[in-house]
């Protein structure tokens, strides 16, 4: 077989989605342990916010494979599900997928797409934002006009005033809780790794599903409530 | 005894149009089996001069594969590990309406009513689903080679696999994984199997991808519906042997 044959493969095309996926929940978990401290002291979020920000290895080398994952991973999921659909050409007139599967599993585009809205938004409000302050104006100093210090804490909080936007936030993070409850053990299952451990990988998959999400929503609710 | 309404996909030819048609069935024991009630509307339909509805069966012992049909949105109906064949009508209720229809996928097209082609899948077969063996006399005992009980047991369940479709049938996305995925497992885990292990997998899996199944989402529905019980640990040993193959071969 051909190298090309092999990547257009659904077998590699799955690894691949299996792969970018792992990656992504090791960036989740991360992101959420850094927003934590924002919970327990305003200096610390900013410290690490603006080494995270300013760090050579961190801004031209982790960032672009990270926006490089996060791209690969939705691109695959829409190639897997287009290819997924022209599998079936004609549909049942009736068909019972609960009596056999999880609504996760058979939902993850939907759930995948209120995700790619939602990082929409996400970056419509942080990273945005930071690429004009650091690009655009070329300040890398993290201090800007009407922030006391570092500015990263004040414009965390002040993203989370608005209700609406904290009601966004939690929804989303309700339907990442569901894309990973599913994606957590299929993603091992995509690389082979079905054994002895896969039911503790599953319950472990099912916590993480659900106490990272958690933690993203407590953190929204947390700022929402302490600025008002 | 039961009356029930069939609502039944009949399709004249692959090149038709199909459509659901609505039937009464009266006076149905509840001791028929599922084919054995569609034997009697077929009777029914021949006395009134209609076609009869066509339906693959041939064993009904649930052994051959032949039998298929997807009734009330459910591969082989709503009972566990067993084909059409073995579903019995104590499974409904007097007065139900039972939805009937064949085995939806691109890769398995309709030839007429309830009957699919199922061709694809013998030909994934074709594509690698076998050893090679000289078989001129001085072929050496399978039993002389010693095989790990495990092993043995593995590819014994991977092996009874009957080929009915039910897990292509199933899954939401028309996937052929368990099928390929127990075919290549039965002979992955046996030292038979080994000499031809690469080009195996890699060739069974470029035919499945030919024949335009979709991709595994690991729902699992197909483990749950496979008349067999062929469990999903067969993808996932497939999975590791087409990596294995991919990285390995020259």
């Amino acid at each position: 077989m051909s190298k090309s044959g092999i990547l257009k493969s659904t077998i590699a095309r799955k690894v691949a989605m299996a792969l970018s996926a792992f990656f992504l929940m090791v960036f989740l978990l991360q992101h959420l342990i850094i927003n934590s401290t924002s919970m327990v002291s305003a200096d610390t979020f900013n410290d690490i916010s603006h080494f995270m920000g300013t760090n050579f290895l961190i801004q031209y080398i982790l960032q672009p494979v990270l926006l490089f994952g996060v791209v690969f991973h939705f691109i695959m999921g829409f190639v897997l599900e287009l290819k997924n659909r022209k599998s079936r050409s004609v549909k049942y007139a009736k068909n019972n997928g609960a009596a056999n599967s999880s609504w996760m599993s058979r939902n993850m585009i939907l759930t995948g797409v209120v995700i790619l809205a939602f990082l929409g938004l996400h970056f419509y409000d942080f990273w945005i934002p930071e690429l004009i302050t650091k690009f655009g104006q070329g300040n890398w100093s993290g201090v800007v006009e009407g922030h006391e210090g570092l500015r990263y804490f004040g414009e965390l909080q002040h993203k989370f005033v608005d209700p609406v936007r904290v009601g966004i936030y939690c929804l989303s993070f309700i339907l990442l809780s569901l894309h990973l409850l599913h994606g957590f053990s299929s993603a091992f299952q995509s690389v082979g790794a079905n054994n002895k451990y896969t039911r503790g990988l599953k319950n472990f998959g099912i916590a993480y599903a659900v106490l990272v999400p958690l933690g993203f929503v407590v953190i929204a609710l947390f700022h929402h409530f302490n600025h008002c | 005894m039961m009356n029930l309404t069939l609502r039944i996909w009949r399709q004249k030819d692959s090149n038709s149009k199909g459509r659901m048609v609505d039937y009464k069935v009266t006076d149905i024991s509840e001791h028929m089996s599922f084919l054995e009630m569609m034997d009697v509307l077929n009777e029914q339909l021949v006395n009134s001069g209609e076609e009869p509805v066509a339906f693959d069966h041939d064993c009904r012992e649930g052994i051959c594969g032949m039998c298929s049909l997807y009734i009330n949105g459910e591969a082989h109906g709503p009972d566990r590990a067993i084909t059409t064949c073995q579903l019995h009508m104590r499974s409904f209720k007097d007065g139900d309406t039972i939805t009937i229809e064949p085995w939806r996928a691109t890769a398995f097209p309709v030839i007429k009513d309830l009957i699919v082609d199922r061709m694809a899948l013998e030909r994934i077969q074709h594509a690698g689903g076998f050893i090679s063996v000289n078989t001129s006399g001085n072929t050496q005992d399978a039993n002389s080679l010693p095989i790990s009980k495990i092993n043995a047991d593995e590819a014994m369940d991977a092996a009874a696999c009957i080929g009915c479709g039910a897990c292509v049938a199933t899954c939401k996305n028309a996937s052929a994984m368990l099928f390929v995925g127990a075919k290549v497992s039965q002979y992955a885990l046996l030292p038979q199997g080994q000499v031809e292990a690469k080009e195996r997998v890699l060739n069974m899996v470029a035919q499945m991808d030919k024949e335009g199944f979709g991709n595994c989402t690991n729902t699992g529905a197909c483990e749950v519906e496979c008349p067999k019980g062929i469990s999903l640990e067969n993808i996932a040993r497939m999975n590791r042997e087409y990596l294995k193959a991919s990285i390995l071969s020259k």
